[in-house]
């Protein structure tokens, strides 16, 4: 249910591609079951499910209301005061605030667009494993690489400690080796914040991220590369020939999805690297939400600026569906 | 390839293969490194987790244990059991994964199939009434009130209940569904079998491949969600073992503390080498909440592998 969980899933179903048309097969076929079970009954059968689906995803939507009041868990919806707009005017009403706001929008950005510039890492990763001929080598690179992708943020947060503390394992080597007298402060810092948590995200997703693109590799019509190769193309020609655009279609859903999400990072990674030195820069939507909500306990602003994030969200969503739709003749959700 | 050279040629020695130029080799050589650094990159803090974990804890707290265990020992895995709240934490992490994927797959399994039925009243409506979810978030808070005012909030089910329901598992499900043959359904029901039967007698038992997958992927999820017990949960027996590893890494102090309570129990028979320290301790949690992943995602990376390729290639 967690954010990064959801949009992995849409990562994936947009991989999937043309589902909806896969499903309109095996239609149309009628008949009377011999258990003479009516309609009705079979969609009784389902009821549970959709009413779990109504209370964690439809209902919270009503909690928007929360936004127009001055909302106190303490004495419920009904003995909080109702404030109308102010928590929207309070958003873009004080300097400190819209600074706050300006800086968690900033960094939000700035770390998807760090994403999004590597994202065309994991389709190299794949294009090069696939020139590796020893089949024993391409294996078990896909499965060291793709390990760290099975670990909660958690795990790589002790990872980086335990390897990046001052008291850690690089601290340790680069003091023995003389190289640094000082340890280097990798974790307490608000230098290069956007670029350590891009380069953490790269080594837990790249090899997973990979797997997809070498799937669409060995799905690619091999006739393709015997007939560049009589055509006298060499291995670099081959790769920037016919692997690359064959992988175009696959990297252009994830790429325009990326687009889609960009205000969504999700909250777990930022949650666990953040501290006092860094949270300037560390702090996302998704985490200053939190930070807000949880921590301040300021339970309207925070609905209000998970709402508007939610609605720009779904905004972009479409704007990219309907994009695609119209250059590639696709839509992706 | 091989073969087809040697039937051309009708010769027994096949043809020299041709001679790679040197840029081929440079290539060779510079990929070859280029994905041995990075397994490396990948693969090296997992076992140095591990060899940490089972060395002198006196020598892994100075980190001077970076190659091979030095003053091996399996102490700290009998010690850190009774560190308070951690034998709790490891059966909470390991119902939620066990119940959790039970019932996602089951349900995911069962909805995917049911949507299939085409005689079922609103089928459409209710299939996107389920698929839209995954687009849409209210956001943190409204959900947060809503889990609260059904009272799931220091409950152990809203570690379970939110994940039942999947759009995408459901997606997946139903498209395997439909590649397998409608007559399998219909020459059950003239036998007499309600849907109910059908399902769990005739299709569920077809469908392992895919429910291979889905359960991989909830496993995985279950056993590593960490913000639900940040956000739902204040009562510590509810608390799983990611966040108890969160905590042991935030909280030095009182860590040490709970080591030296710890090492109380066994102070006579503990010497320098197996006291508890710190960094033994999370080495050895972290050990234990990476272990069962390690153990389990080979086994399954072929079908989870699979089900990606079903949705990756296309026709």
């Amino acid at each position: 249910m967690t954010t990064q969980a959801q949009s992995q899933v849409v990562l994936q179903e947009a991989a999937m591609g043309n589902l909806s048309h896969q499903s309109k097969r095996r239609r149309g076929r009628r008949f009377t079951p011999a258990g003479g079970r009516t309609s009705f009954t079979l969609f009784l059968c389902i009821l549970p499910f959709l009413v779990l689906a109504f209370l964690f995803s439809y209902l919270p939507l009503y909690g928007w209301i929360y936004t127009l009041y001055d909302y106190k868990p303490a004495l419920g919806l009904a003995g909080s005061e109702f404030v109308g707009l102010q928590w929207f005017q309070m958003l873009v009403g004080s300097p400190a605030q819209m600074a706050q706001i300006g800086q968690v929008l900033v960094n939000t950005l700035a770390i998807s667009f760090l994403g999004i510039a590597t994202s065309v890492l994991p389709l190299a990763f794949a294009i090069f494993l696939n020139e590796v001929r020893a089949p024993w080598f391409r294996s078990s690179v896909q499965t060291l690489t793709a390990l760290p992708n099975f670990i909660s943020w958690v795990l790589v947060y002790m990872i980086a400690f335990s390897l990046f503390s001052s008291s850690g394992l690089v601290n340790d080597v680069l003091m023995d080796a003389g190289l640094v007298t000082a340890p280097l402060k990798f974790l307490d810092t608000d230098q290069n914040v956007w670029l350590t948590m891009t380069l953490w995200s790269i080594w837990k997703g790249l090899g997973w991220g990979a797997i997809i693109y070498l799937a669409a590799i060995a799905g690619v019509d091999q006739s393709l590369y015997e007939s560049a190769r009589i055509d006298g193309a060499g291995r670099f020609q081959t790769m920037w020939y016919i692997t690359v655009p064959q992988l175009m279609p696959t990297y252009l859903v994830l790429l325009l999805l990326s687009i889609a999400n960009i205000l969504n990072n999700g909250m777990e990674q930022y949650y666990v690297f953040q501290n006092a030195f860094n949270k300037e820069y560390i702090q996302v939507l998704d985490l200053y939400v939190y930070n807000v909500g949880m921590t301040g306990n300021n339970l309207s602003l925070a609905t209000v600026i998970g709402m508007l994030k939610s609605i720009i969200s779904v905004a972009l969503l479409l704007t990219v569906n309907a994009v695609s739709k119209r250059v590639r003749g696709e839509s992706i959700v | 390839m091989t073969t087809t050279q040697t039937l051309l040629t009708a010769t027994p020695v096949p043809a020299p293969p041709p001679r790679p130029t040197v840029g081929d080799v440079l290539f060779r050589i510079a990929n070859y490194a280029l994905f041995l650094l990075f397994a490396l990159i990948c693969a090296y803090p997992f076992y140095y987790l591990i060899i940490n974990s089972v060395s002198a804890n006196d020598v892994s707290a100075l980190g001077d244990v970076r190659l091979w265990p030095i003053g091996f020992h399996l102490s700290n895995y009998e010690q850190v059991f009774q560190l308070p709240g951690l034998p709790i934490a490891t059966a909470v992490s390991i119902g939620r994964t066990v119940i959790g994927t039970v019932l996602t797959v089951l349900a995911s399994a069962f909805l995917g199939f049911m949507f299939t039925q085409t005689r079922m009243w609103g089928r459409k409506f209710w299939y996107r009434f389920l698929i839209i979810t995954m687009y849409f978030s209210a956001g943190l808070i409204p959900v947060f009130i809503i889990m609260k005012t059904l009272g799931l909030t220091n409950n152990f089910w809203v570690y379970v209940l939110p994940f039942i329901v999947q759009p995408f598992n459901i997606i997946l499900a139903k498209t395997y569904v439909e590649s397998m043959p409608r007559e399998l359904q219909e020459a059950a029901e003239m036998d007499g079998a309600n849907i109910v039967q059908v399902f769990f007698r005739v299709y569920l038992p077809n469908m392992t491949p895919i429910l291979a997958t889905i359960a991989i992927f909830s496993a995985v999820t279950q056993w590593n969600s960490f913000q639900d017990t940040l956000i739902y949960i204040t009562d510590q027996s509810l608390y799983t073992l990611q966040y108890l590893l969160y905590m042991f890494i935030n909280q030095a102090s009182s860590l040490a503390q709970a080591a030296q309570d710890a090492g109380g129990n066994l102070g006579q028979i503990a010497g320098e080498a197996t006291t508890q320290t710190p960094t033994s301790i999370r080495m050895t949690v972290s050990v234990l909440v990476v272990l069962p992943i390690i153990f389990v995602y080979p086994l399954f990376q072929r079908f989870f592998v699979k089900g990606i390729m079903l949705g990756a290639v296309k026709g």
